[in-house]
């Protein structure tokens, strides 16, 4: 009872603060000195017409690659901790019931249009809203509805770390060629930048947010799976 | 244009307090799931009232879809032994 | 009230509601699914502060040309910061799940009150 007196005392405090933030708070009539770059450089620099996308990808690159090594290194962590409460023998595990024709069939159907249009959230990344991240969670919610349609599918964990690093290393190496060829690390103009709006514009913004998509989308899967593979409970 | 986006952003921000509220309170767990994904739903369509499209796909896709999911995951391996309060 | 101070009250208030839940559930399934709230919360607050009132998304169309850019799009940094904080917040989310999950195997309880070995 205390602690609970305790909790909210701290939580008005907060709340204090947080009023204390919001009154008198108007929002800016102009934009900052770095927004305002953005706005006006983004196209003449990158050819992106997203703005976010290109801060994401070429900007502020070396975050995003620090981001889907972070995203990584969780995928990797969720299945190490997961993996010693693993069956060693994936035939002993209890067969749920089937499911039913619908969902089977559906998922069959809908399977293959998920990860179409995953892909296509992610190669227009640099045009419309969206891009990798999204992408990926499409693309990982395919394996999602696979997962639910039969539990004891055994998803080949060696393609989903194959795509996983084969993406990350390609990913890597875009950043090292612009340091080669163009300004700076994952510098966009190692390809030409083509005409604005067009689908294969922006230089390597498209293929460096396809590999991410890929990246993040290996990831959700790996986490997605290694937890559907613990043990069900007795 | 500006009256009718506020009055939804209104709406909006009131669902979504609810459903916070809701999260916290119910003593189901599934339903508190629910409602934490409804949140974060109703998070999604007030970004893109405040002009930020990527963020609400983003939002919609990871916040309230795989976030879901795997709650739902782990619940289904800890049944029996996770809620008893 | 303008759609700006109301998203950036909405953030404040599930933010506390989320720190609540937290605080004072003992289910940690419980106090993970208030930290997601939390974690809306903050989203939401850093969305509303990057608007600006009357002005559109930072796409580049046949609406928004390259020259009017500056006068007319909100500020695209708070986004592409939400945007990465959205996806390593279910990374977070996805280890404490994992995290939970070998508790409970391990000790066959969800409630916090069981677990004493780190408490001072």
């Amino acid at each position: 009872m205390i602690r609970t007196f305790f909790v909210v005392l701290l939580l008005l405090g907060l709340g204090a603060v947080f009023a204390g933030l919001m009154v008198g708070y108007t929002p800016d009539a102009e934009l900052n000195a770095t927004a305002r770059y953005y706005a006006d450089n983004t196209a003449a620099d990158t050819g992106a017409a997203n703005i976010v996308t290109a801060i994401i990808v070429t900007y502020r690159g070396l975050d995003t690659l620090g981001e889907v090594t972070v995203l990584f290194l969780t995928a990797a962590i969720v299945a190490l901790v997961l993996a010693a409460g693993r069956e060693k023998d994936p035939a002993s595990r209890i067969a749920p019931p089937p499911a039913g024709e619908l969902l089977t069939t559906g998922s069959r159907l809908l399977a293959p249009l998920i990860l179409l249009l995953g892909v296509y959230v992610f190669a227009n990344g640099h045009l419309t809203p969206g891009g990798g991240f999204q992408g990926g969670a499409i693309l990982a919610s395919a394996v999602l509805l696979l997962l639910l349609t039969d539990p004891l599918r055994h998803f080949g964990h060696r393609l989903i770390s194959v795509v996983e690093s084969l993406s990350g290393f390609i990913y890597v190496l875009i950043g090292v060629a612009g340091v080669v060829l163009a300004g700076g690390f994952l510098d966009n103009r190692i390809l030409p930048l083509g005409d604005f709006g067009a689908l294969l514009s922006a230089g390597a913004i498209p293929v460096i947010y396809t590999l991410i998509g890929l990246k993040v989308g290996a990831e959700f899967a790996s986490m997605l799976v290694s937890l559907s593979e613990t043990e069900e409970p007795r | 244009m500006t009256l009718v986006t506020t009055v939804m952003g209104l709406l909006l921000a009131l669902a979504s307090v609810g459903a916070a509220v809701v999260a916290i309170r119910v003593r189901s767990l599934p339903v508190a799931i629910l409602a934490a994904g409804l949140v974060s739903l109703l998070a999604a369509v007030l970004f893109v009232l405040l002009a930020a499209p990527d963020v609400a796909m983003t939002e919609a896709a990871i916040g309230s879809g795989l976030t879901t999911f795997l709650f739902f995951f782990v619940l289904g391996r800890v049944r029996g032994g996770g809620d008893h309060d | 009230m303008t759609l700006v101070t109301l998203a950036i009250a909405t953030g404040f208030a599930l933010v506390l509601i989320g720190l609540l839940g937290a605080l004072t559930d003992r289910n940690i399934l419980r106090m993970i699914v208030a930290f997601t709230i939390a974690n809306t919360g903050v989203n939401l607050v850093l969305i509303g502060v990057g608007m600006l009132p009357g002005r559109t998304a930072p796409i580049l169309d046949e609406a928004v040309s390259v020259a009017q850019a500056a006068a007319r799009i909100v500020d695209p940094v708070p986004q592409a910061l939400v945007l990465t904080a959205i996806v390593i917040g279910l990374g977070v989310t996805a280890l404490m799940l994992a995290y939970a999950l070998r508790l409970h195997q391990t000790r066959h309880s969800l409630d916090i009150r069981t677990f004493t070995e780190l408490k001072w």
